[in-house]
């Protein structure tokens, strides 16, 4: 039986399938070995790096050490690479809405929060100008809500209306759960389902989410490691970090 | 022989008065001149207006309360995501003006402010709640054929700046010998001279500076720096790479301690009632007994 967190890391590690030579930024563990696991198998042009200041050559498991370094990105060559649209993000949302605003900052009002999260940081940068994907482990009506209390990443209603070079560069690809994978690939650009994990149903994804999402008629299955991926897992994450990031289900 | 700019923190923080702009260098719980923080927590001074990549410089002169306005990127203590100090600070309204950037944007606005340009246009930040939780920010359009519609971030000009660094010489040519600069040499140079101050883990002889790092990490000179203050482990408890890295048992204790009032006036007695030198003796001990 697969288990649910190597489901999900090659759900974030397909999310960077054809992106070439350019930056795969993963945010906490799962974005990360997403990343380096589609480096280490089948998008071997990416580069990542070890979440301080620089690039790696090889294959790095998570908090390894032993780098090989093949380029140097202070934060200052992060803004420059994400400012031009040479970088794809996978990151948090504590809240996503329909058309894929995102809130990372703040429960609440903003000016008094009920509680403070970790402010926009990078969001607005990231989500203008270049390719941004989501992981939220814990699929719910609160995290998939009607509106988000702070936009710290935009959404394609908002992106639409600032004009023609942000509608063709702005960039939502996938929101991966601890239940599906979601995109937002329909004329409509609202959030669709496009596959569900082994053991859930569209109903449990539906009643999951509190808003109405696209469901196509053929939500396939999420797809399952091959041998050569679990393989590369081994050597990513050699003590299992995603298993304690995302448990098997009850 | 370039002249001597060796002071003392207290030196450095009698030049300010409060309601003062101070820029902190640094990034997160990464390279913080906290020596100097620590120096300003024991001034009288009130009424600031705080501008950093934030860390535990922001939840210590928040908690003190030190900070009339605040901007920021973001304020974290990195491997401790969230910054109690800030949290409580925010959840309770008690920083009268907070200025919340994109992470970009506040490095924009620093450098518009080292150019002496009014303000320097963007994408980061148009369409987000950064624009809806700071109406005073207006947009500029292209005067050329795309006519696009962008985001003037304006210039932030400095009172005062701190950043700490891992050498200097006793003129101010200053070097990192760590992975990143951060923003150092923006926030000195958006600093009006008179008040740029460089910390270091050790002040060295100028032909000395070429011996651990290469020229490339000479990136702040002497004309960006008005006071260099010898002060080694002035960044902890947070890193200094390579000198140390992050003390992530101490963090934690001051970020549980951060979560309690009674337990935060038990921190704050032992170990921020004293001077920097005592400061250091505490946290020795603290390690020794652990």
């Amino acid at each position: 039986m697969t288990k649910l967190a190597d489901i999900v890391v090659i759900a974030a590690a397909e999310a960077f399938r054809g992106d070439g030579e350019i930056f795969a930024s993963g945010m906490g563990t799962i974005p990360m070995l997403g990343a380096r696991l589609a480096r280490s198998t089948f998008e071997p042009d990416l580069m990542v790096s070890d979440g301080e200041a620089f690039y790696i050559a090889n294959e790095l498991p998570i908090g390894g050490t032993d780098k090989l370094v093949e380029g140097w990105i202070p934060f200052r060559t992060v803004f420059d690479t994400l400012w031009g649209g040479r970088r794809h993000v996978m990151m948090g949302a504590s809240q996503i809405d329909a058309r894929g605003n995102t809130n990372i900052a703040n429960i609440g009002p903003w000016s008094k929060p009920k509680t403070q999260l970790l402010g926009v940081r990078g969001g607005p940068g990231n989500t203008i100008n270049h390719a941004t994907s989501f992981w939220i482990p814990k699929h719910s009506p609160a995290a998939f809500t009607a509106a988000v209390d702070m936009v710290s990443g935009i959404g394609y209603d908002r992106a639409e209306a600032l004009g023609p070079w942000v509608k063709a560069h702005h960039d939502l690809r996938r929101v991966i759960t601890n239940l599906a994978v979601l995109d937002f690939e329909c004329s409509e650009r609202r959030m669709r389902l496009r596959s569900v994990h082994p053991g859930v149903t569209v109903a449990d994804v539906v009643a999951a989410t509190g808003f109405e999402l696209v469901i196509p008629d053929d939500v396939t299955a999420s797809r399952a490691p091959s041998e050569a991926e679990l393989a590369a897992l081994g050597r990513l994450d050699p003590t299992g970090l995603r298993l304690r990031e995302v448990p098997e289900p009850l | 022989m370039s002249r001597d700019k060796r002071i003392t923190h207290d030196e450095a923080i009698a030049t300010l008065t409060s309601g003062m702009t101070i820029g902190i260098g640094g990034w997160g719980s990464r390279r913080k001149p906290m020596s100097l923080v620590r120096a300003l927590l024991r001034s009288d001074l009130t009424g600031l207006t705080i501008v950093s990549y934030g860390g535990p410089d922001v939840g210590l002169l928040a908690a003190a309360g030190k900070i009339r306005k605040l901007v920021y990127g973001f304020v974290s203590l990195d491997s401790i995501p969230l910054e109690p100090h800030f949290r409580a600070a925010r959840q309770q309204g008690t920083i009268a003006e907070c200025v919340e950037y994109d992470e970009g944007m506040l490095q924009w606005a620093l450098y518009a402010g080292a150019l002496r340009l009014p303000f320097l246009p963007t994408r980061a930040g148009l369409g987000s709640g950064v624009v809806e939780v700071n109406p005073s920010l207006r947009t500029v359009r292209s005067p050329y054929t795309d006519g696009e519609e962008l985001l003037a971030v304006p210039a932030i000009r400095l009172d005062a700046a701190f950043v700490h660094l891992n050498r200097s010489d006793q003129s101010g040519n200053a070097q990192f010998l760590g992975p990143d600069l951060y923003f150092d040499d923006l926030f000195l140079n958006a600093c009006e001279p008179g008040r740029r101050f460089v910390s270091c883990e050790r002040v060295v002889s100028t032909d000395q500076l070429l011996v651990e790092g290469t020229f490339h990490t000479l990136r702040v000179n002497r004309s960006m720096v008005d006071g260099v203050i010898e002060a080694p482990n002035g960044a902890h408890f947070t890193n200094c790479q390579p000198d140390y890295e992050r003390d992530e048992a101490f963090q934690k204790e001051y970020a549980t301690s951060a979560t309690d009032v009674d337990r935060w006036a038990v921190f704050h007695e032992r170990f921020l009632a004293g001077d920097e030198a005592a400061y250091q003796a505490a946290v020795a001990e603290w390690r020794a007994a652990k």
